[in-house]
């Protein structure tokens, strides 16, 4: 085999691998799904045009020369767009790094190692414009349906967005693995991630909150103020709009750009790649963490689960980056609150949402981990604790832990309107409830590194469980807004509840 | 004068899953002994230990440790029994003290006890340099050593143990058989599975060979070669457990 025909079948071994891992996290791991799967993602891509068609239709017919605020939305749009498949982008570089088996075939081999390498690297750079390919399509689509074949265009806006997203993620990994070393940069390109993901979006709102009094990002993009600080129209800045638009030499020359920027970072790293994921899967688990040493404590067995479960939560990196991302979405209500001490105002009803909506979420994510994400299964099993006192305290663990996270914010906001801290109070205790629930009725022994495909393993605990938290953020603003309608959200989301127990494995 | 109760005591304990995993066996282990049950891939050990210790629940039988009823009065059992599996499970993101104490919190020990019998485990087994260290980058064989002292801190009457030597090196190896033979000295009971016939041979008082879920064989080393002909263990097991899987097969 010549090193070209050997580069060709290592590129398939790896698109194989990419797709077969994609198609184990649509069919749950189930064989005979495949079919099932295929049809669920169709039909979830012509649910998703209605509601691209909701955020983006009215921007179809846009034309070209646009106004300044038209192109400061669409930029905003498209660099959004980007911070989210650079946050992707980075898990999935940090993945291949810690998480790939076949480092030690691969070194032992007489493959070229920069070759493989590269194609590794091309193959992270697919598999992140796939994905960046299918989230967008609804949106294109309904650009294409309402604004003619120019917008097809917005395809190759896409590709470079998910070509260079990937390039600005290796190499962003590569030098915080040069910086701190592998064992830190696991949780950092976690945190990393997060931050990025969530962080436009969240100073954009807070920026309108600042600015305006309300939550929204679009009055700030689409103010005076934004156009009077934008560049001019013929900026470069403006030319992904362009391009999207379907102006053919932006286009051109963005395509160009990303795929010279992956060019770059391959030609640059793929040498030294090899050296980064060795170090990285033999560094996996660090063990430069040291705890200070101390006294055994004293306590009752319950005691001794909670203290154990409070150590976990506390040094899981997932956990870490979740919960600031969930901090981070709570800082523009936080900032709303702040500002309301000031000057009252009704869009302080919007906070309650917001922190019922974040409460369920989080304690979804902490219910598997302390409930089904125990590592030493065994050796909790044959202790001496029945196992409903050990689910008891492994539940108050989770609320505990919810309690501690929102208390803060529930009580400043007692200074601003008692009847809805009371509110968002018992919205953040019955939303995190129902998401404990739910994970207890749907639990499956697991162990805590397997927390990624946690929605694997049961599609209807994840969508009950996001239907239980929007139904129950829901219920918190309308209790304030429009008490009527509070009864029949969270009637609604009681059934929902219902349902899903009525069909859950532990009722069996 | 009373009768000694038995450590172990099983009688007809029966699993089934998609095949019968366990057919109606009979088991009795004395306290003091140190017991080995051998047998070959999928003949039944790891589940027959696992129903004693609590973590499977058997389709038939029952299961003595020491005169309680380990079905009915599941957490009396637990409370005098500990349990090592092949695969070490312990928990990443703890050190091995932390593990220890969490051990000894869950089985209600005294801190005053617990502490330094901790420390005294894991310097016998050579983790003095790690008690600070978390267990994510701990080989196999030290965190199978963990899990090991984990189940030797809070001082248990009866130890089950399924393949405790699997990944061990030499000198680790040595020094779990070492801690486990001075447990039995101390009057405790030990039932192992194991796949290492050198240590059975060297070290069981007793030896029970299981295959298609039934025990086979039993006795010490020199019944079982009256029993069988047979000079060593090894011609001995693979004459018992071939012409078992044989009956099996046929």
């Amino acid at each position: 085999m010549n090193s070209t025909t050997a580069l060709a079948w290592f590129a398939r071994h790896e698109l194989r691998l990419a797709w077969r891992e994609w198609l184990a996290i649509m069919t749950a791991g189930r064989r005979g799904r495949k079919r099932a799967a295929l049809i669920a993602v169709i039909v979830f891509a012509a649910i998703m045009h209605l509601p691209a068609y909701a955020v983006i239709g009215r921007f179809a017919t846009l034309e070209l020369p646009l106004d300044r605020s038209a192109l400061i939305v669409m930029t905003a749009a498209i660099f959004l767009a980007w911070a989210l498949m650079l946050s992707q982008a980075i898990e999935s570089v940090t993945r291949v790094f810690y998480a790939r088996a076949d480092l030690d075939l691969i070194m032992s081999s007489p493959a070229r190692l920069a070759d493989v390498f590269s194609v590794r690297l091309v193959s992270i750079a697919l598999s992140v414009t796939a994905m960046a390919l299918l989230l967008s399509t609804p949106f294109v689509d309904v650009l294409v349906i309402g604004g003619g074949l120019r917008w097809l265009a917005a395809y190759g806006v896409v590709v470079a967005i998910g070509l260079s997203a990937a390039a600005i993620a290796i190499a962003l990994t590569v030098l915080l693995f040069r910086l701190i070393g592998p064992s830190r940069t696991r949780l950092v390109a976690q945190i990393v991630a997060a931050v990025i993901g969530a962080g436009f979006v969240i100073a954009l709102q807070i920026a309108a909150i600042m600015s305006y009094g309300t939550l929204s990002r679009f009055t700030v993009l689409s103010s005076d103020a934004a156009a009077a600080f934008a560049p001019e129209p013929a900026s470069l800045v403006w030319w992904p709009a362009r391009a999207a638009l379907g102006e053919i030499e932006p286009l051109l020359v963005i395509m160009a750009g990303a795929l010279v920027l992956l060019g770059l970072v391959m030609t640059i790293l793929s040498p030294r790649f090899a050296d980064v994921a060795v170090r990285a899967s033999t560094n996996a688990a660090p063990n430069d963490q040291r705890s200070p040493a101390r006294a055994f404590r004293a306590g009752s067995q319950r005691q001794a689960l909670r203290r154990k479960e409070f150590v976990l939560l506390r040094r899981d990196p997932w956990l870490v980056s979740q919960s600031l991302m969930q901090l981070l979405y709570l800082v523009p209500p936080a900032v709303m609150l702040w500002r309301s001490f000031a000057d009252s105002t009704l869009a302080i009803v919007l906070i309650t949402p917001v922190v019922v909506m974040a409460a369920g979420q989080l304690a979804g994510g902490l219910a598997w981990l302390t409930i089904s994400g125990e590592d030493a299964a065994d050796l909790v099993t044959s202790a001496p604790l029945s196992p409903s006192r050990m689910i008891r305290t492994k539940i108050e663990v989770v609320l505990i832990a919810i309690g501690l996270m929102f208390a803060p914010l529930i009580f400043a906001l007692l200074f601003a309107s008692l009847p809805q801290a009371v509110v968002t109070a018992l919205g953040v205790i019955v939303a995190a409830a129902s998401a404990t629930a739910i994970q207890l009725w749907f639990r499956v022994q697991a162990r805590r590194s397997q927390f990624r495909r946690r929605q694997t393993s049961s599609r209807l605990a994840t969508f009950a469980e996001a239907f239980s938290s929007i139904g129950w953020a829901a219920t918190g603003a309308l209790a304030l807004a429009l008490p009527i309608g509070a009864l029949i959200t969270g009637l609604i989301t009681a059934a929902i509840l219902a349902a899903t127990w009525k069909i859950s494995p532990q009722r069996e | 004068m009373k009768p000694v109760e038995s450590a172990l005591q099983v009688r007809g304990l029966t699993k089934r899953f998609d095949r019968l995993a366990v057919d109606a066996l009979d088991l009795t282990v004395q306290p003091g002994e140190f017991y080995a049950l051998l047998g070959p891939n999928g003949a039944g050990k790891s589940t027959t230990l696992r129903m004693v210790a609590g973590l499977l629940r058997p389709d038939a039988g029952t299961v003595g440790v020491f005169g309680i009823d380990a079905l009915a009065n599941p957490l009396a059992a637990k409370r005098i029994m500990a349990w090592v599996s092949d695969e070490p499970m312990i928990y990443d993101k703890l050190t091995p003290l932390e593990y220890l104490e969490f051990v000894a919190g869950l089985w209600a020990v005294d801190p005053a006890i617990s502490e330094p019998a901790a420390h005294e485990l894991l310097f016998s087994l050579g983790l003095q340099p790690h008690l600070y260290e978390r267990c994510e980058g701990f080989s196999k064989g030290m965190r199978q050593k963990v899990a090991l002292a984990g189940a030797l801190v809070h001082d248990p009457r009866l130890i089950i143990l399924d393949e405790p030597l699997t990944g061990l090196d030499a000198v680790s190896a040595r020094h779990v058989k070492g801690l486990l033979g001075d447990r039995v000295r101390a009057g405790c009971t030990v039932i192992m599975t194991t796949h290492i016939l050198e240590v059975a041979e060297r070290m069981a008082d007793r030896i029970g060979v299981i295959a298609a879920g039934r025990l086979v064989a039993e006795g010490t080393l020199a019944e079982l070669r009256q029993q069988n002909g047979h000079h060593s263990l090894e011609d001995m097991f693979i004459a018992l457990v071939g012409a078992e899987t044989e009956t099996a097969a046929a």
